[in-house]
Order: C-alpha cells, then structure tokens, then sequence
C-alpha cells in the first residue's frame, strides 16, 4: 500500500516537477486573490448606486456568474474564443474567468459588508466635509471589511483551491504538474504528495475560519 | 457577412445547435442525476457526522474534524483526480460518475457538517439542560428541541454553500463523465463551432440561475425573521 501510493523512489524522482508546480500555484493565487477582490469591489460599489438601471442589470450580472460553473466559464474563453479570432492562452482565460467569477462572490460578501454600517456613519462623515469617495475609504470600507472577514476569507480559501482548475487548460500548476509526474511514473504518489501540499498549506486556514464560523453563529 | 451574422453563425449556430441539441438534453439528465445524488449523500453524511460529534467522545470528534478539515483544505478536483485516476492503483477501479459523486459528496460532507454542528453549538447550554429535566431523552430533546432551531438557522449558509459545491459537477468532464459541459466539448470537437458550448451554457443556466435567486430570496427571508 505504501509503495503504491506514499513510494518514496518516486517522491524523489518528482518533487522537482511537483515543487514547481506549487511555485505555479502560489504565483497564480498571488495574482488571482487580488484580481477577484478588485472584481468584487467594483461591483459592491456600484451596488450602492440607487438608480435601478444600475441596480438590476448589476444583480442579474451578479447572479449570472454565480450561477456559472468556473470550469464551463474557463472553458468557454479557452475552447470557445478561438473560434472567433480570439485565442488568450491558458492564464489569460484563468485570470478573466476568475475575475468574474470570484469578483461576483467578493461582491456579494463586501456588499454585506457595506450594508451593515449604518446610514448614520455616512452622514456624520459627510457633515465633516469628508467626500463621497474619501467615506467609502476611509469610513465605511475599513469596518465593512472587518464585518465580513470571516466570509471574505472562507472565498479566498476558494479561490486558491479554484486554482486547481489551470490544470484543465495546461497551466503548470500544482495538480497539472502532478498528474504530468503520474502518468511518467504510472504510479499515484505524485498525485497524494499533491493532495498533502494543498492539505498542509491550507489546514491552518481552515481551523482559523472553522473557530471564527462557530464564534458568529453562535451570537447570532 | 458582417461582423454581427459571423459572430452569430459561430455562436449561435442553428443548425450546429440543433444537431447537438439531444446530447446536451442528455447531459443535463446526467448533471441532474449527479447533482441529486450529491446533494442528498452529502447533506445526509454531514448531518450523520454533525450528530455523532454531539455524543461529545473525544477520539471520535478529533477523526471527524480531521476529516472535515482535509476535505474543506482538498480542492474537488484533486479529489476527484486521486479517486479516478489514484485508486486504480489499489485495485478499484471507480467509474467518472462514481468518483464525481463520491468527491463532490465528500466535499458537501464536510462543510454541512460545520455548518451543522455550528448550528447545534448555538444553542444555548440552557436549552439542553431544561429540555432533559422535563424528561426529555437526549436523543428526544435532539431531534425535537435543538435540531429544529439549529437547521433554520443553517438554511442559508448551506443552501448557498450546495449550490456552490453542486457546481463542480462540471468537474466531472475532467474524468470524462458524460454530463453537459462533457457533452458540449466533443460537440465542439466534432463540429468544430462553438455553438454546443453556447447551448451548454444555457443548460447550465437553467439549472443553476434559479437555485442561486432562491438562495438569494432565502437569505435575505431569514435574515428578517431575526
């Protein structure tokens, strides 16, 4: 059992291809948190706009995309552009198809955010003569990112683990490059030795946001 | 042509679309049939855990939350990778629509579960202790007293997080399970025109769009309630 699936003859054969590939991953999370956080604040900010030809279209845009499968998303650019004399290459599709689909859940949670401060907050700023913008920054935002940081957190452990799909359209990432190590060995250990990177990098997150997740619901 | 009737014809190609129409129709029932299954197997194993970690026997509850924490620390598709492509290695051989499921399951297994016993836990201390000196068993003042309060108050956060979960059945095509987006990728091939992949889409819209406005109707129903 060992040697088929923790064979440590492999494991010192692969760990470079592997090891590359979660310098892949890190790059590529570095690059896409950022991205569908800034997707994510556009739209929450916008939200805020009264006017219902912003207001509906923006929901619907919101809903469209979290509705949307990220893979059918990542494909559609990757296989489906071409078509139109549009061919981006395998980031350039990750990083689109994250920015709409991670930003509609960013949005979702920093409009939650926003909504819990009170009205009052906005005034009181603005009657000290700060501006529109000057109060989302440095009023609102700051207490609305705090309010919801469980939740924003619980996404970016999503989205690092949504970087596994690269593997689906050749980015060198972790999973891609584990299952490129397994099928040269014909043998399953590239593909735990994987499975435990992610498991070790990400663990310490998950306990974080399992003690936050109980201490919220339980002053609900 | 114009510019417009050629972005037409490549995307919204009737006569492609029509062709491929039966096979999408046939992914979305296999979309639908993994998606049922994985909604009822892994809600169902993650109250089952959620209710063994309240015995409160501390090896048993250390093995849950460790198995709860790797499969909310594992990507889906690294899941369903290893089942597919690792197990084979030991001798079993799970089908794409096997390892799909059984992921995709293992995955809702573990967040219900937190999601549950978070529910549970929020129950004041009070509650279980009146609840039994009335003469109430534990397993009555569970399923009558605590569970009842615990799941309203678990709807929202679960509804959305299966919807979510219930997405990565698109995962599937990676180890070549016949459902839509699997589907609508040999259409591709074999037309060479998008139009399967349009159509796909819709397929997936369908599905999902109205799963996502319930989710959005039911929380901000609960959230009044409170």
């Amino acid at each position: 059992m060992l040697q088929t699936f923790f064979n440590l003859e492999i494991i010192g054969a692969a760990w470079k291809i592997i090891l590359a590939g979660l310098g892949n991953t890190v790059l590529l999370s570095i690059v896409v948190v950022p991205l569908g956080f800034a997707g994510g604040l556009i739209l929450s900010l916008l939200a805020g706009v009264r006017n219902p030809w912003v207001r509906w279209p923006l929901m619907a845009w919101v809903d469209f995309f979290r509705a949307f499968p990220p893979l059918v998303l990542l494909i559609f650019l990757f296989a489906g552009l071409p078509f139109a004399g549009l061919e981006l290459g395998g980031f350039a599709c990750v990083c689109i198809a994250f920015f709409l689909n991670t930003g509609a859940y960013y949005g979702e949670i920093l409009r939650a955010g926003i909504e819990s401060i009170p009205a009052g907050q906005i005034d009181a700023a603005r009657s000290t003569g700060l501006g529109r913008l000057q109060t989302m920054l440095f009023v609102v935002l700051p207490q609305a990112v705090r309010n919801v940081l469980p939740d924003l957190l619980s996404n970016t452990l999503e989205v690092v683990k949504l970087t596994s799909l690269g593997s689906v359209v050749a980015m060198p990432e972790l999973l891609f490059q584990a299952r490129q190590a397994q099928s040269l060995t014909y043998n399953p250990t590239p593909i735990v030795l994987a499975a435990l990177i992610y498991f070790v990098m990400l663990w310490p997150l998950v306990r974080l946001l399992s003690r936050l997740e109980n201490r919220v619901l339980a002053r609900a | 042509m114009s510019n417009w009737d050629r972005f037409v014809e490549t995307f919204f190609n009737a006569k492609v679309m029509a062709k491929y129409l039966p096979d999408i129709a046939h992914g979305m029932v296999v979309t639908l049939e993994l998606a049922a299954l994985v909604i009822v197997s892994g809600i169902a194993a993650g109250l089952a855990l959620a209710l063994l970690r309240s015995l409160g026997l501390r090896p048993l509850n250390l093995l849950i939350v460790f198995i709860v924490d790797l499969f909310r620390a594992l990507p889906p598709l690294v899941v369903i990778v290893f089942i597919y492509f690792g197990l084979p290695a030991a001798g079993l051989s799970p089908s794409g629509f096997v390892s799909t499921w059984l992921s995709l399951a293992l995955v809702l297994m573990a967040f219900s579960e937190e999601i549950f016993w978070a529910g549970i836990t929020s129950i004041a201390r009070g509650q279980w202790e009146a609840a039994r000196s009335t003469g109430l068993s534990y397993g009555q003042t569970l399923m009558n007293v605590v569970l009842p309060q615990a799941i309203r108050l678990t709807i929202p956060p679960l509804t959305n997080r299966t919807i979510a979960i219930t997405k990565g059945t698109a995962l599937g095509t990676v180890v070549a399970v016949s459902e839509i987006l699997g589907m609508a990728s040999s259409a591709v091939s074999n037309s060479y025109n998008p139009s399967p992949l349009t159509l796909g889409a819709g397929a997936y819209l369908i599905i999902f769009f109205p799963m996502v406005v319930f989710g959005r109707w039911l929380e901000t129903r609960m959230r009044w309630k409170r």
